[in-house]
């Protein structure tokens, strides 16, 4: 029997509860994308309304995280995985916050017809989704190879980024009004850098976890 | 492992090896000892950490059949040449004990033994050595109105003090702990742990512990002993934030040892 069997389930249990919370983020932003582009506002919706129940989850991975501190005295490498699931729960949540912010745009423009068929976006998304998914899988198996990948892919979505806000601005003058449409999608644009940034700093997390460094992969 | 300059340790271990007789329990230990430092050493039962602390003040002589290579340098003198003066070794190399063992006479004369047989006789002198070693242990506005009490009547965490006492009014250089708490309760072995952390201003202190949150609590390095072994040396920040052995990670975290 390991001396520390019970302190070890622990662990893992904490390490599924953040997974369990990181799979529903995911979910959530892909959910209020589908809600942008088809205008679906019963999605947008329930993407808004799921946002307690990733809450919660967060609150129960702290609620677990600071018991364990306060009852095992962990150090090294098991200091640093409640310390990790603690800083990347808290990114995890933002995700959340964002998909929501999405679905909040979706709501925004409601059912006002796209002004141009929306292209440009869900690839960046696309991008930004791939890059939480590695970060994710990174953590999970602790992988910093997958997370120093999952990072080098944040300069791509912020050319992206500059590039799609310039071009959504340069409408304005032809489309007066969509200008609420297009002030929207840049918004969304935002969110999207937004979720690479989140995605950036898990994969930092994964690297301090792995080798106790703090090192910045967006250098 | 940094090694830090010379001036700035009081021991430095060379190459120390140790047998009792066929058993080797000392392999190849490197180990420097920075002045005004704690220095504790944790490991499992067996690992060697109070061999290798009695050999600090040659308390290690007393066992029948040990033989030992390699130096110990104190303050750059190689006390294992046999020209050494132990009793002056001990005078300087003070050491407290699992147990507090007050010897069965007043308090005041258990502080007072060590000077007295280094010849301090006159009274005067002794009652400031003995304020002065008693007040360093914060002992001294709990028995200062029964100086001429029996020790064994202090509580168990008085007398682990009153021992500490004993041992700096010798004025030594360097303190010498053998798991000073580990027959105290949590608020006696709080108050040991704090003493440690005054006492680190005018001593050395090198302390065996079991318990590795005092280690961590109370200690500039740590070092890390195993089968005989000196496995890992270093702060005591780095040793339980992110050890470089995997065999230190796998005992300062319990998973074995």
């Amino acid at each position: 029997m390991s001396t520390r069997a019970n302190f070890d389930n622990n662990l893992k249990e904490l390490k599924e509860l953040l997974l369990e919370m990181a799979h529903k983020s995911e979910q959530a932003i892909k959910y209020a994308m589908i809600a942008l582009l088809n205008q679906d506002m019963k999605m947008a919706k329930k993407v808004i309304e799921g946002d307690n129940e990733i809450d919660d989850l967060e609150d129960a991975i702290n609620n677990k995280a600071l018991l364990l501190i306060a009852r095992e005295s962990p150090v090294a490498t098991d200091l640093r995985k409640i310390s990790v699931a603690l800083k990347v729960s808290s990114e995890v949540e933002r995700l959340a916050d964002i998909a929501v912010n999405i679905a909040k745009s979706a709501e925004h423009i409601g059912n006002e017809k796209h002004f141009k068929e929306i292209i440009d976006i869900p690839k960046m998304m696309e991008l930004a989704l791939e890059m939480v998914s590695e970060s994710i899988t990174a953590y999970y198996s602790e992988d910093i190879e997958l997370a120093k990948k999952c990072a080098n892919k944040d300069d791509a979505v912020d050319k992206m980024f500059g590039d799609l806000v310039h071009e959504l601005l340069s409408f304005i003058p032809q489309n007066p009004n969509a200008t609420n449409q297009i002030i929207q999608l840049a918004f969304v644009c935002r969110f999207i850098e937004r979720i690479a940034d989140h995605s950036t700093n898990i994969a930092e997390n994964v690297v301090y976890l792995v080798t106790g460094k703090r090192i910045n992969l967006n250098a | 492992m940094s090694t830090p300059t010379l001036t700035r340790q009081v021991f430095d271990i060379m190459d120390l090896n140790l047998w009792y007789g066929d058993h080797h329990a000392l392999k190849n230990i490197n180990f420097p000892i920075n002045k005004k430092e704690v220095t504790a050493i944790i490991g499992p039962s067996g690992c060697g950490k109070s061999t290798f602390i009695k050999t600090l003040n040659l308390m290690i002589n007393m066992v029948p059949k040990v033989k030992m290579t390699g130096e110990i340098n104190f303050n750059e003198k190689n006390i294992l040449d046999e020209k050494i003066d132990l009793v002056e070794l001990r005078k300087n190399v003070g050491m407290v004990f699992q147990k507090g063992n007050p010897f069965p006479q007043s308090i005041y004369d258990n502080v007072a033994y060590g000077p007295r047989v280094h010849g301090i006789t006159k009274k005067k002198h002794l009652d400031e050595l003995v304020i002065k070693a008693l007040m360093d242990v914060a002992l001294w506005e709990e028995v200062k109105d029964r100086l001429t009490a029996p020790a064994l009547g202090l509580s168990g965490g008085q007398q682990q003090r009153l021992c500490i006492a004993r041992a700096l009014a010798t004025k030594p250089d360097v303190l010498l702990m053998d798991e000073p708490t580990s027959a105290l309760d949590p608020i006696s072995t709080l108050k040991i742990e704090e003493l440690i952390l005054e006492l680190k201003e005018k001593y050395t202190i090198v302390i065996v512990t079991h318990n590795m949150q005092q280690a961590s609590r109370v200690s500039d390095k740590t070092a890390f002993f195993l089968m005989g072994e000196l496995i890992e040396l270093d702060s005591t920040s780095t040793i339980f934030s992110n050890p470089k052995d995997s065999r230190t990670e796998g005992y300062i975290t319990g998973r074995f040892g």
